[in-house]
């Protein structure tokens, strides 16, 4: 028996560890910037946090819950239909 | 925590549990038993959580976190442990676990959150699950009441213990601060909203346990080495109550709820209101 096995089965960190989650979305937001007064509401309640600093959705992961649209208070957010 | 998991569209759990490790800092240690939370790491090679998790038994949770947390202690570290089990790792299977390690006053934080069913398996009834509610074991609906962990960890005396609810992060992030400043065992308990278990839209996550605070089916407060301390979300709600049919009516898991049941859920609700008040007053 070797003391420390050299690979040793173990997740690591990593974004995007369940895959680009962003395929199963069927309602896309998208941010009416006029609108938006940068409160950060959405940056908050994302349960993804797919909402950065900027307010910008990454989409790649973004789920399509719909929090953000739900809990704007500028109803700045609307959620459109992918289309694919 | 990292973006992408493999949690469900809406789910408040990963929402509470990214307050939950932003308050908890890089100095921390996850014991995660069999839960929702085991499954959103995310699949093997990659975990999307930036600290060590430990997965271990639904049963052995608080027993797991009661070695390493004396073993750290032992090492002369301050690395905080934090137990993240869901309700029926908490009230049903974890229950006996938990009451030891909190009778031996292990230095942890364990945190319940609750979904009001076992989630991942596809909602079966667990303790935590309200009367009324229609679950795939009780599809009449569950004839017993929710049982009260709280009490029960009350009776514990720890020296710190707190309700919290998903759609107020930020109180979530206080109320971990809070209870990691404690040595000695802490206890949390999350409401987290669900929206595949619960039936209703994905969007109304956060508005539900909004709902839940204001129609008094979830109190947030504190109990600090035994003084109560009702939230203010909460104290709003109990000056202005709003009717419990607003939040029972968008969940499909409440659909077709008996008169009677409402109206025993309501004394529920105002017995428990009146029980925490008069805690809050005793010990002012």
């Amino acid at each position: 028996m070797s003391a420390v096995r050299e690979r040793l089965a173990m997740s690591r960190p990593k974004e995007g560890a369940a895959g680009q989650t962003g395929s199963w979305r069927v309602f896309k937001p998208v941010v009416d910037r006029e609108k938006c007064n940068a409160c950060g509401l959405c940056a908050m309640y994302c349960p993804d946090a797919s909402i950065d600093e900027e307010l910008i959705v990454d989409l790649r992961f973004c789920k399509g819950c719909g929090i953000c649209a739900n809990e704007c208070p500028k109803k700045a957010i609307e959620m459109v239909r992918e289309e694919k | 925590m990292l973006k992408c998991t493999s949690a469900c569209a809406g789910c408040s759990d990963s929402l509470a549990l990214r307050y939950v490790l932003k308050a908890a800092g890089p100095d921390t240690v996850m014991v995660v038993p069999a839960c929702c939370t085991s499954v959103i790491q995310g699949i093997y090679p990659n975990t999307a959580f930036n600290v060590p998790v430990y997965n271990i038994a639904f049963g052995a949770a608080a027993a797991c976190a009661s070695g390493m947390s004396n073993a750290f202690r032992a090492a002369g570290k301050k690395t905080n442990v934090i137990v993240y089990a869901g309700d029926g790792g908490t009230l049903d299977i974890g229950i006996q676990a938990m009451s030891g390690a909190f009778e031996r006053g292990t230095d942890f934080l364990y945190i319940c959150y609750d979904n009001e069913a076992y989630g991942n398996t596809g909602m079966q009834r667990s303790g935590g699950t309200p009367m009324g509610a229609k679950t795939t074991t009780t599809p009449t609906g569950k004839t017993d009441a929710k049982k009260d962990i709280d009490a029960i960890i009350a009776a514990h005396d720890p020296p710190y213990m707190a309700t919290a609810c998903a759609a107020y992060p930020q109180d979530i992030f206080k109320k971990v601060q809070k209870a990691l400043t404690f040595r000695g065992p802490t206890f949390i308990h999350i409401l987290a909203p669900c929206p595949p278990g619960w039936r209703y839209p994905t969007e109304k996550s956060v508005e539900m346990g909004k709902l839940a605070v204001k129609s008094g089916m979830w109190v947030l407060y504190e109990r600090e080495y035994g003084k109560v301390t009702i939230g203010p979300q909460s104290k709003a709600a109990m000056k202005k109550p709003l009717p419990l049919e607003e939040y029972l009516s968008p969940q499909g898991r409440f659909k077709g709820i008996d008169t009677k049941v409402v109206e025993i859920l309501k004394q529920r609700i105002a017995k428990n209101y009146q029980r925490l008040a008069a805690d809050e007053e005793a010990s002012a």
